[in-house]
């Protein structure tokens, strides 16, 4: 992986590679279709959702899917769909908050730590190894009851915790680059580290980061639903997908729609983020299999 | 290779230091004073100071840590606060229960995966392989509480076979618990059967592009025994990593899990310890936690050498 990649000088511009690989793929496509289809019916969700996703209606509560609610209501007689729409927006917008911040400050973190080497790297990965050991979930539950399961709270403590298995990923890549000559001749033109950072090495492993991105992003919505579902995540209220299924999971028998609505946008959304992640990296040669889950 | 094998348990043991800082660290940094806590607001400032003295709140942090690591490698966890029971007794009746899962869960799992995903990485880009990869994608795409919804409904409710909820204690015995195991276990199975099945399939595809497996074809070796003499051995090298990974990723899972089916298990003494704020019980199950990580890695990492030579000069194995 390395091998190749410092060979390969002069690539194009992030998006231009994007779009390459996008072209090449027919996973990465749908993929990506899918999450921009996510993302605009979240954007529009207060326009299109047909009614309010808090009101209860006690008179239709526990309703089928019909021509009034399209995919019934929960017990309260709120309607399902426009839960479910709205749902879409705390999910995206907690989710992509935490993995851009986990990702920026891994990369960030990951490229310092491979160009400057020494007792800096060591010091650094060791803490994060530790940090690795501690189980997300236990930590993630420990910091919502103590500071509240505010959406702010959440996209912290899940950029803190994931951040660790970001910086390992990106030192890894930014280690395949350090030694090739352009990296060398910065050096050597005596470059400040920072600028040596953003014009040499990121352009050069932009697209492990964007893998990255698009793995991390799936992560991060499986936990913070399950957060939810175990009743840290959103408070209710809110329109949450993991918070519905564990409302609605008591009643599945009477409405089944309540609950496999928020499961089947839950499940699309990072379908479509894995066939992005999937395609990308095999449009680029980035190795994302053998990676596992970290 | 000794000198390997020194390093990394010493890496290991280093890691496992480093956590138990970390973790008491971050529980002390919680604010609230736990004796206040636990005597509730109508506590008299003296009988806060005796609990608090009683609970050794008093003494510096640094003490009380090497104070809670002593205990922890005796085998004294600290007393609950919730209960007033030892820390290392609940931790280790929870702890059998999830083994119990855990155990089902990956042998089920593993054998599961490594067969379909050999498979198919043999019938690469045929129906086999489509719809294996189809299927594991989607595996990895719902979370625990989703599959564990959807299995309660197929098979607790639209045809009731096995529980959907856990009656017993803790201290039920393996044979009471038996029949509760398995539909938690399939819920926490299907993520880690997705992604070992993917590792496995991508393994067995280089694999079979090797030279070695081209020349065992052309010595005229039949096409299984070139798949199970000389392809399988390699490919399944680098899923004992994944296989790793996974089981620490179990741990977040068996929260979620055990929740569910109100299965006794250290998932659920978690939460419970998390409601009620009982330190120690975190403190514990934190550090277990993050041994049964470290050591799943170093287990790996051995395993590796074990089977592949190559392995044991390469400076970057030691850097993982």
């Amino acid at each position: 992986m390395s091998g190749t990649r410092a060979e390969t000088t002069g690539r194009r511009g992030t998006f231009a590679g994007l779009l390459g690989a996008l072209r090449g793929s027919t996973t990465a496509w749908v993929g990506v279709a899918l999450v921009a289809a996510h993302l605009l019916l979240a954007l529009l969700a207060p326009l299109i959702a047909p009614y309010s996703p808090v009101e209860n209606d006690p008179a239709n509560a526990l309703a089928g899917p019909g021509w009034e609610h399209w995919a019934g209501t929960d017990q309260y007689g709120r309607d399902v769909l426009s839960r479910v729409l709205h749902g879409g927006r705390y999910a995206l917008a907690v989710s992509f908050g935490a993995t851009v911040l986990a990702v920026a400050l891994g990369t960030v973190i990951g490229c310092v730590v491979a160009l400057r080497g020494g007792w800096l790297d060591n010091l650094v990965m060791r803490v994060m190894d530790a940090v690795l050991s501690i189980p997300p979930v236990l930590a993630l539950l420990v910091v919502v009851t103590v500071l509240g399961a505010g959406p702010l709270v959440i996209v912290l403590a899940v950029s803190l915790v994931y951040t660790p298995a970001v910086t390992r990923v990106v030192r890894a890549a930014a280690q395949g680059v350090a030694p090739s000559d352009y990296v060398t001749a910065a050096r050597v033109r005596g470059e400040r580290t920072t600028s040596i950072l953003f014009r040499e090495v990121l352009p050069n492993i932009v697209d492990v980061v964007c893998v990255e991105f698009a793995m991390r992003a799936s992560w991060v919505i499986l936990l913070i639903s399950s957060l939810s579902f175990l009743g840290f995540g959103a408070n209710p209220p809110t329109p949450d997908w993991g918070l519905m299924v564990a409302e609605n999971r008591t009643a599945i028998t009477v409405v089944p729609m309540a609950s496999l609505a928020p499961i089947i946008a839950l499940a699309t959304l990072v379908v479509g983020l894995n066939l992005a992640a999937d395609g990308l990296s095999k449009a680029w040669g980035v190795d994302r299999v053998r990676k596992g889950r970290a | 290779m000794l000198s390997f094998v020194a390093r990394r348990l010493f890496s290991a043991l280093l890691t496992i230091a480093l956590s138990s800082v970390l973790i008491f660290l971050a529980l002390q940094a919680l604010p609230g004073d736990v004796a206040s806590q636990i005597l509730g607001r109508d506590a008299t400032p003296e009988a806060v100071a005796t609990l608090r003295e009683q609970l050794d709140l008093d003494q510096p942090a640094w003490q009380r840590y090497l104070e809670w690591v002593g205990g922890a490698v005796t085998g004294d966890l600290g007393t609950s606060l919730a209960s007033g029971e030892p820390v290392a007794t609940e931790v280790g009746l929870h702890l059998r229960n999830t083994l119990l899962i855990a155990v089902v869960t990956i042998l089920v799992a593993v054998t599961l995966s490594v067969v379909l995903g050999v498979l198919a990485g043999l019938y690469r880009d045929r129906w086999p392989d489509t719809l294996i990869s189809g299927l594991s994608l989607v595996g990895m795409s719902v979370p625990e509480f989703v599959v564990a919804t959807l299995l309660v409904l197929a098979l607790s409710i639209t045809v009731p076979v096995l529980p959907a909820v856990v009656l017993d204690g803790p201290s039920a015995s393996i044979g009471e618990l038996l029949p509760a195991v398995w539909l938690p276990a399939a819920a926490l199975g299907v993520a880690m059967t997705a992604y070992i099945v993917r590792m496995a399939r991508t393994s067995v595809i280089d694999v079979m592009a090797g030279e070695f497996v081209t020349t065992a074809t052309l010595k005229g070796l039949g096409r299984w025994r070139v798949v199970t003499r000389h392809a399988l051995p390699s490919a399944l090298l680098p899923t004992l990593n994944v296989i790793a990974m996974n089981v620490a990723w179990l741990v977040g899972g068996v929260v979620v899990v055990e929740n569910v089916f109100n299965y006794p298990g250290v998932g659920s003494l978690m939460l419970q310890a998390v409601h009620n704020r009982d330190l120690p019980m975190l403190q514990a199950i934190a550090l277990i936690s993050a041994a049964v990580y470290v050591l799943c890695n170093l287990a790996a990492d051995l395993g590796a050498m074990a089977l592949n030579p190559r392995l044991r000069t390469r400076e970057q194995v030691g850097t993982r």
